[in-house]
């Protein structure tokens, strides 16, 4: 080493130290090298971090409840009713309706876009869906609130109020179109055209080269978009705060066309609560409970579905 | 495939098969297209039914709609700390997040190996990236509400509820974002400039610094300007670190003393005048949603604007 630096500096020509440049550009390399690492684990703190946050009051929540009351007539967190199953329905509902409405749109679109659509056609159809991604969520709820539910629910139950979770879904539904659309379409555009080009080679039509080559051959990706989806509309706040109306609680119903409660709306509407509940009994507490259970899902089925992308990736 | 061959698809399948089988491809097409019309309908009656409600407000009052301060009379109220509190939160996401997201991007595309741990990494972000905004909320409570209060401040009556803390958390939830599109902008530069910068010699950070990134940038720029647009629009995770919902006072005090101070943002204004009854507030609500909905959209086609721009096809 040091003979070799001896040489270096004679200027006898190339040596190894020449190849290493200078110390001070290695040391500049080797200080951006450990910034940018420390960016990219911050990730892993933040990740910690939640958990962290999430687990120490609900394990006091556990502690310090009843565990019966986690099995009572209704969600009423301020009364000591924290019935879990009826938050759970209510996400179940509203992801349900959700679905519903984004499943055939989001696909159909995607479909569309990726086979259907000229290029010139798809460069004004897509900003749609791309408007409609980049509308906040409290705006789809008041939306919900003062358009869906008057124009649309009513229509379908008269009984129903103002506040309802068919409403509160539909706008989710609204919310993960273009999503599943976005996800889906992403899945079909990598499908290799040689495929498509063999199916018309035997005389197929477009809906068959569509339908039965490449759906089939994008499935994984097509599952991953509307798992995505699901796990999005489990997490929606706002729509649900806003237009489900179960501020305060809520029965445990079956019913879309009644007001209820999901697991995000019920930690947002612990949450606003006035500041008399904050800390003074297990009912703010249970905010971190039903936010542990709702991340573990998310998280849950977020891991699944990279899993189905991946295959799609690999494949082709 | 979408081109020439089509029309020769078609003829030499409706001379195998017949008539009916062109019905039902028109059928499925109709179909289609319909459901992103469906869509497009969707969008048409949102901002009809918005504009409709908020536009006599406008009509009424003008501008100073804009620069009044919240109030419990609905004749009087405004947006404008809402619109402040909103501004100054996004210079926090825009001054933690990118930075830090891009650093980690260009970190796990150009410098890491194919490790277990990079790949844990790489699996962990695209995870955050989904996990539902309130979650973030619970974070920001525990540690930059309650855990860091000396710190984020005095707040408003609550220690902790402040600029600073709603900022940070704003940042923490855009920043797996911000990563996970930075690293499909890097990932679409071909390798071909990377090798050749490091043929003539180039170190990693001056490879990615003067040849990687400037073609990445049009990338980089739209996801960082969409992902600022989406945490203006974002709510749920502020109500649990303590926008104000309601009155806030105006307050006067030094630049650190504000932003130690309580805060409320547009998007909490929305939500609070969403749950008030009467029309008024809705029509309130809706001429707020406008003002929301015009600062995104703007912010937006900037970003399209420049994708359509620069974006190159390699």
């Amino acid at each position: 080493m040091t003979t070799l630096t001896s040489h270096g500096a004679s200027g006898a020509g190339f040596t190894a130290e020449t190849l290493r440049g200078s110390t001070r550009r290695r040391r500049k390399e080797l200080i951006i090298h450990r910034l940018f690492f420390g960016a990219a684990f911050l990730s892993m703190i933040v990740s910690a971090l939640i958990l962290l946050s999430l687990l120490g009051r609900a394990i006091d929540f556990l502690a310090n409840i009843d565990l019966s009351s986690l099995v009572a007539p209704g969600w009423f967190p301020r009364q000591g009713m924290f019935d879990m199953r009826t938050i759970f329905l209510g996400t179940l509902l509203v992801t349900g309706v959700g679905m519903l409405v984004a499943t055939p749109l989001g696909l159909g679109a995607a479909i569309y876009l990726s086979e259907y659509a000229q290029p010139r056609l798809r460069r004004t159809l897509k900003p749609i869906l791309e408007t409609l991604a980049s509308i906040p969520s409290v705006v789809i709820g008041f939306f919900a609130l003062t358009f869906i539910s008057p124009q649309i629910v009513r229509r379908l139950d008269g009984q129903a109020g103002i506040f309802s979770l068919a409403a509160a879904g539909i706008g989710v539904g609204i919310l993960v179109i273009p999503l599943v659309a976005s996800v889906a379409e992403d899945a079909m555009h990598v499908v290799p055209a040689a495929l498509r080009e063999a199916a018309y080679g035997l005389g197929a039509k477009r809906m068959s080269v569509s339908l039965r080559v490449v759906v089939p051959a994008a499935v994984s990706g097509i599952v991953a978009a509307l798992i995505l989806g699901i796990s999005r509309a489990i997490g929606e706040t706002m729509v649900v705060a806003i237009a489900a109306g179960g501020t305060g609680g809520s029965l445990f119903t079956w019913n879309v066309f009644r007001p209820g409660q999901t697991m995000t709306a019920a930690m947002t509407s612990l949450a606003i609560g006035s500041d008399q509940v904050r800390g003074a009994d297990q009912a703010f507490n249970s905010l971190f409970f039903v936010g542990l259970i709702l991340f573990v899902l998310t998280f849950g089925l977020n891991l699944i579905s990279e899993r189905f992308v991946r295959r799609v990736r690999q494949r082709y | 495939m979408v081109g020439s061959t089509s029309a020769t698809v078609g003829s030499v399948d409706l001379l195998l098969r017949g008539r009916r089988r062109e019905l039902r491809e028109r059928v499925f097409e109709g179909l289609l297209l319909a459901t992103l019309l469906v869509a497009m309908l969707i969008l048409v009656a949102l901002l009809f039914s918005i504009v409709r409600r908020g536009w006599p407000v406008f009509a009424d009052r003008g501008m100073d709609f804009l620069t009044s301060p919240q109030s419990s009379l609905p004749q009087r109220a405004g947006v404008v700390q809402g619109l402040i509190g909103s501004l100054i939160l996004m210079v926090f996401v825009a001054v933690l997040a990118f930075p830090l997201g891009i650093g980690a991007a260009i970190y796990l595309e150009e410098y890491a190996r194919d490790t277990r741990l990079t790949r844990l990494i790489v699996t962990n972000i695209r995870n955050l990236a989904g996990v539902p905004a309130i979650v973030y909320g619970i974070l920001g409570l525990v540690i930059f509400v309650d855990f860091l209060r000396r710190v984020t401040g005095p707040g408003g009556g609550k220690p902790g509820v402040s600029y600073i803390s709603g900022g940070l958390t704003l940042a923490v939830l855009v920043m797996p974002i911000v990563i996970v599109t930075t690293m499909e902008a890097l990932r679409a530069v071909p390798l071909s400039i990377r090798e050749a910068a490091y043929g003539v010699g180039a170190t990693r950070w001056e490879v990615v610094r003067n040849h990687v990134l400037p073609y990445a940038a049009p990338g980089v720029l739209t996801g960082t300007i969409l992902s600022l647009a989406r945490a203006f629009g974002e709510t749920a995770p502020l109500l649990l670190v303590g926008a104000i919902t309601g009155f806030l006072a105006t307050g006067s005090g030094t630049f650190l003393e504000t932003l130690r101070g309580p805060y409320t943002t547009l998007p909490t204004i929305v939500f609070d005048w969403s749950r008030q009854f009467g029309q008024e507030f809705q029509q309130l609500t809706s001429a707020a949603i406008m003002v929301l909905l015009g600062t995104i959209l703007v912010v937006n086609s900037v970003a399209i604007v420049l994708r359509n721009r620069f974006e190159r096809r390699w």
